[in-house]
C-alpha cells in the first residue's frame, strides 16, 4: 500500500482550496491551492476534521498550485503546526513557499509564554460576590491606611508633616470654588423639591408656612451635607484616585518610597485637609441656596410673604442645626478624600487600572458617606442634638 | 581599581506571585565598579532593581549593602540603607505636580539642612550636568521623554549617593545625549567615587562604561554570564555573544 489511502478536499466559495491525502500509513500531505487571502473567508485549523490527524507521525505540504496569499495563510498554518506539536506530529515545512517558511520561523522563534491568568468572573451574581469578598478582604489594608493617615494628621497638628503649602492651596481652589456651580444647581433643585413636597402635605393642615422649617432644617442639617458629599465623591474623589493612580503608573509613588519620603504626608494629607476645609463650607453654601429655592417657591406659588418666610426660618434654625450640618460636611469630606486616596494608592500599573481606581473611589466614597451618616444621625439623636 | 564588595546579591529569586522571573541570581559589585545588568526585554532587569531598592521583597535570597542584609534589616535600618542609594527609574518617574527644580530639590530639602539658596544652586548644577540648565521652572509634562529621563538622573544624583542605580538611561536619548550620559556616568564614578549599577541595552554604552556585568536569560530564567562584557563578546556564552553583537554572532 504505497499510494494514497484516502483523499479529502475542502474549498472556499471562490478562492482557496485544501486537499489532504495520506502518502503513507502515518504521513499526511496537505496540498494548498488557489487564493489564500484574508478576504476569502479562510478556514481555521480548528475546523479541520480530527480524524485527519489519527495515527499520524508526519505532516508535509504541497503548494504547487498555490496562488496569491497574505498573512491569512501563515496564520492558518501556525495554528495547524501548534495543534500538530500538541499531538507530537512532526511537521515538514519545506514544501511551503519560502516567504511563508520565513514568517513561520519568526513567529515560532520566541516560545509562547504560559500565563496563569486569573479566571474571569462569570455572571452577575458571581461578580457581585467577588466584589463583596474583595471589599472585605481589603479591610485590613484600609485600616492600615487609616492608621497612616491618622499619624500623618497628628504630624500635621504638631507641625512636623512634610507637605507643600502651595499644593494645599491649589487643591483647595480645585475642590472648592470650582465645585460652586454644580453644588448651586443641585441644592437649588433639591430645595425646590423639598418645598413642593412639604407644601403638598402641610396644605392639609393649612400650615404651609412651615415649609420654611422643613426646607431650612432639612437643608442645613442633613441634605446640604449629603448632596455636597455625594457631588464631591463623584467629582473630587474620583479625581484624587485618578491623580494618585497615574502617579502609581508613572512610578512616582515608587520614587517617594525609595527616597523614604512619606507619600501619605506629601500626597494624601493635603487632599484630606483640602476636603475637610472645603466640604463644610460648601455644605453651608448648599444650605443657603436650598433655602433660597424654598423661599422662591413659597413666595411665587404658595403666596407666603418674604418676611413671613424669613422670620419663620430664623425662628426654626438654631445654631445646633448648623453645627450638625458642618460636622457632617467635615466627616463626609474626610471620608471622600480618604476613599479617593486609598483607591489611588492601591491602583495597578495600567491605564485600565486608573479607570477602575476612579470608579471604585466613587463607590467607596458614597458607601463610607452612608455609613458615617447613619452613625452620626443615630449618635446625634441619642445625644438630643 | 577594584575595591571592597559594595553590593552583594546572593541566590536571589524574583517573582510576581507564582511567576518566577529569575532564580539563583548572584553577583558582587565592588566599590567604584560600573556594573551593567544586561538581558532581553522582560528578563527581569527592572524587577531586579525593584528587589534591590526595597520596592518588592525577593521571593528568596539576599541583597547586601556593605555586608548588611537589606531585607532582613528592621525598618529603620532599611531606611538608613536606602538613604545611600540614588535611583533613576526607567520612565524618569518625575513627580508630575512639581516643577523640575523642586523635583531635584525635594530630596535635598528632606534630608539636608541646607538653606534654600544653596539648594537652588545644587539643583541648577545637577540639572546642568544632565544638559538641562535653566529648566528649573518647567513641569515634567512640558518635557520630552528623553529630557524627563535625564531629569530623573539629576534627581537620583541629588544627594550624591554612594550607590547609583540606573534603569535604562540611554533608551530614548539621542546619540549625542547618550554619549554625554556615558561620560557623566564615568565622571560620577571617577570624581565622586560612586558605585554604579546600570541596566542597559545600549551596546555602545555597555562597551564604553562597563567594568563588570551580568547577563540574565529570558528563556532559562537565570543568569548565564558574568564578567567584563568585552571578554564575553570574545569568548562568552553563545547567547551573550549574540546579544552583544546584535544577533550577528
Ligand atoms: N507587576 C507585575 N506583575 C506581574 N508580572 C510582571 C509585573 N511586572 C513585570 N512582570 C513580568 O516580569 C517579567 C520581567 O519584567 P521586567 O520589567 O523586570 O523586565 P525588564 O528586564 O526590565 O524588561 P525591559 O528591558 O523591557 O525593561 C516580565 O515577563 C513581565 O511580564
Ligand atoms: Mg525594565
Amino acid at each position: 500500500m504505497t499510494a494514497a489511502h484516502s483523499s479529502a478536499a475542502n474549498r472556499g466559495a471562490a478562492g482557496w482550496k485544501l486537499d489532504s491525502r495520506r502518502v503513507a500509513e502515518d504521513e499526511l500531505e496537505i496540498a494548498l491551492a488557489g487564493r489564500w487571502s484574508l478576504d476569502e473567508n479562510l478556514p481555521s485549523a480548528a475546523s479541520l476534521d480530527a480524524s485527519l490527524f489519527e495515527n499520524l507521525r508526519r505532516l508535509r505540504f504541497g503548494a504547487a498550485e498555490l496562488g496569491a496569499w497574505d498573512s491569512g495563510l501563515p496564520t492558518f498554518l501556525a495554528e495547524l503546526i501548534k495543534r500538530c506539536a500538541e499531538r507530537g506530529i512532526e511537521v515538514d515545512r519545506s514544501g511551503l513557499p519560502l516567504g511563508v517558511q520565513r514568517l513561520l520561523a519568526m513567529a515560532f522563534a520566541v516560545p509562547e509564554r504560559e500565563l496563569a491568568r486569573a479566571e474571569a468572573p462569570g455572571g452577575l451574581l458571581a461578580r457581585v460576590g467577588t466584589a463583596t469578598l474583595e471589599f472585605f478582604r481589603g479591610a485590613p489594608e484600609m485600616l492600615r491606611f487609616l492608621g497612616e493617615v491618622t499619624l500623618s494628621l497628628g504630624r500635621f497638628v504638631t507641625g512636623r508633616a512634610h507637605y507643600r503649602r502651595a499644593e494645599l492651596w491649589l487643591l483647595v481652589e480645585q475642590v472648592g470654588p470650582r465645585a460652586l456651580v454644580i453644588v448651586s444647581v443641585i441644592s437649588f433643585l433639591v430645595g425646590l423639591i423639598l418645598a413642593y413636597l412639604g407644601a403638598d402635605q402641610l396644605a392639609l393642615f393649612g400650615a404651609q408656612i412651615f415649609i420654611a422649617d422643613l426646607v431650612g432644617i432639612g437643608m442645613v442639617r442633613e441634605i446640604g451635607a449629603l448632596m455636597t458629599g455625594i457631588i464631591i465623591a463623584g467629582r473630587t474623589g474620583a479625581a484624587f484616585a485618578a491623580q494618585l493612580g497615574t502617579m502609581q503608573v508613572n512610578e512616582e509613588i515608587d520614587a517617594f518610597r525609595t527616597l523614604g519620603i512619606s507619600q501619605v504626608d506629601f500626597l494624601v494629607l493635603p487632599r484630606i485637609l483640602a476636603l475637610m476645609l472645603m466640604v463644610p463650607l460648601l455644605t453651608l453654601y448648599a444650605g443657603f441656596v436650598g433655602m433660597l429655592a424654598g423661599l422662591l417657591v413659597s413666595v411665587t406659588i404658595f403666596d407666603i410673604g418674604v418676611f413671613e418666610y424669613y422670620n419663620e426660618t430664623l425662628r426654626a434654625l438654631e445654631l445646633r442645626h448648623f453645627a450638625v450640618g458642618v460636622s457632617k460636611g467635615l466627616a463626609y469630606g474626610a471620608v471622600v478624600a480618604f476613599a479617593g486616596c486609598l483607591r489611588g494608592i492601591q491602583c495597578g500599573r495600567s491605564a485600565e487600572a486608573v479607570g477602575e481606581a476612579a470608579t471604585s473611589a466613587v463607590v467607596t466614597g458614597i458607601l463610607l458617606i452612608t455609613i458615617v451618616a447613619s452613625v452620626m444621625t443615630i449618635l446625634y439623636y441619642n445625644l438630643g442634638i | 581599581m577594584a575595591g571592597a564588595p559594595h553590593i552583594e546579591i546572593r541566590d536571589l529569586t524574583m517573582a510576581y506571585g507564582d511567576f518566577v522571573v529569575q532564580r539563583d541570581v548572584s553577583f558582587t559589585v565592588r566599590k567604584g565598579d560600573i556594573f551593567v545588568v544586561m538581558g532581553g526585554n522582560g528578563c527581569g532587569k527592572t524587577t531586579l532593581m525593584r528587589n534591590m531598592i526595597g520596592l518588592l521583597p525577593p521571593a528568596g535570597g539576599a541583597v547586601l549593602y556593605g555586608g548588611e542584609d537589606f531585607w532582613s534589616a528592621g525598618p529603620e535600618d532599611r531606611e538608613r540603607l536606602k538613604r545611600r542609594l540614588g535611583v533613576m527609574f526607567q520612565g524618569g518617574a518625575l513627580w508630575s505636580s512639581l516643577p523640575l527644580g523642586q523635583n531635584v530639590g525635594l530630596p535635598l530639602e528632606e534630608y539636608t539642612d541646607l538653606p534654600p539658596q544653596r539648594i537652588g544652586e545644587i539643583v541648577s548644577f545637577k540639572l546642568a550636568l544632565v544638559g538641562l540648565a535653566g529648566f528649573e521652572e518647567l513641569y515634567p509634562a512640558e518635557l520630552s521623554g528623553g529630557m524627563r529621563k535625564r531629569a530623573g538622573l539629576a534627581r537620583a544624583m541629588a544627594l550624591d549617593p554612594e550607590i547609583l542605580i540606573i534603569d535604562e538611561p540611554s533608551s530614548g536619548l539621542d546619540p549625542i545625549a547618550a554619549r554625554r550620559l556615558d561620560e557623566l556616568i564615568l565622571e560620577l564614578r571617577d570624581s565622586l567615587g560612586a558605585t554604579i549599577v546600570v541596566v542597559t541595552h545600549d551596546l555602545a554604552s555597555i562597551f564604553a562604561v562597563a567594568s563588570d556585568s551580568i547577563y540574565m536569560d529570558t528563556e532559562t530564567h537565570t543568569m548565564i554570564a558574568t564578567g567584563d562584557p568585552r571578554e564575553a563578546l570574545k569568548s562568552g556564552h553563545p547567547t551573550v555573544r549574540r546579544f552583544l553583537s546584535r544577533g550577528a554572532a
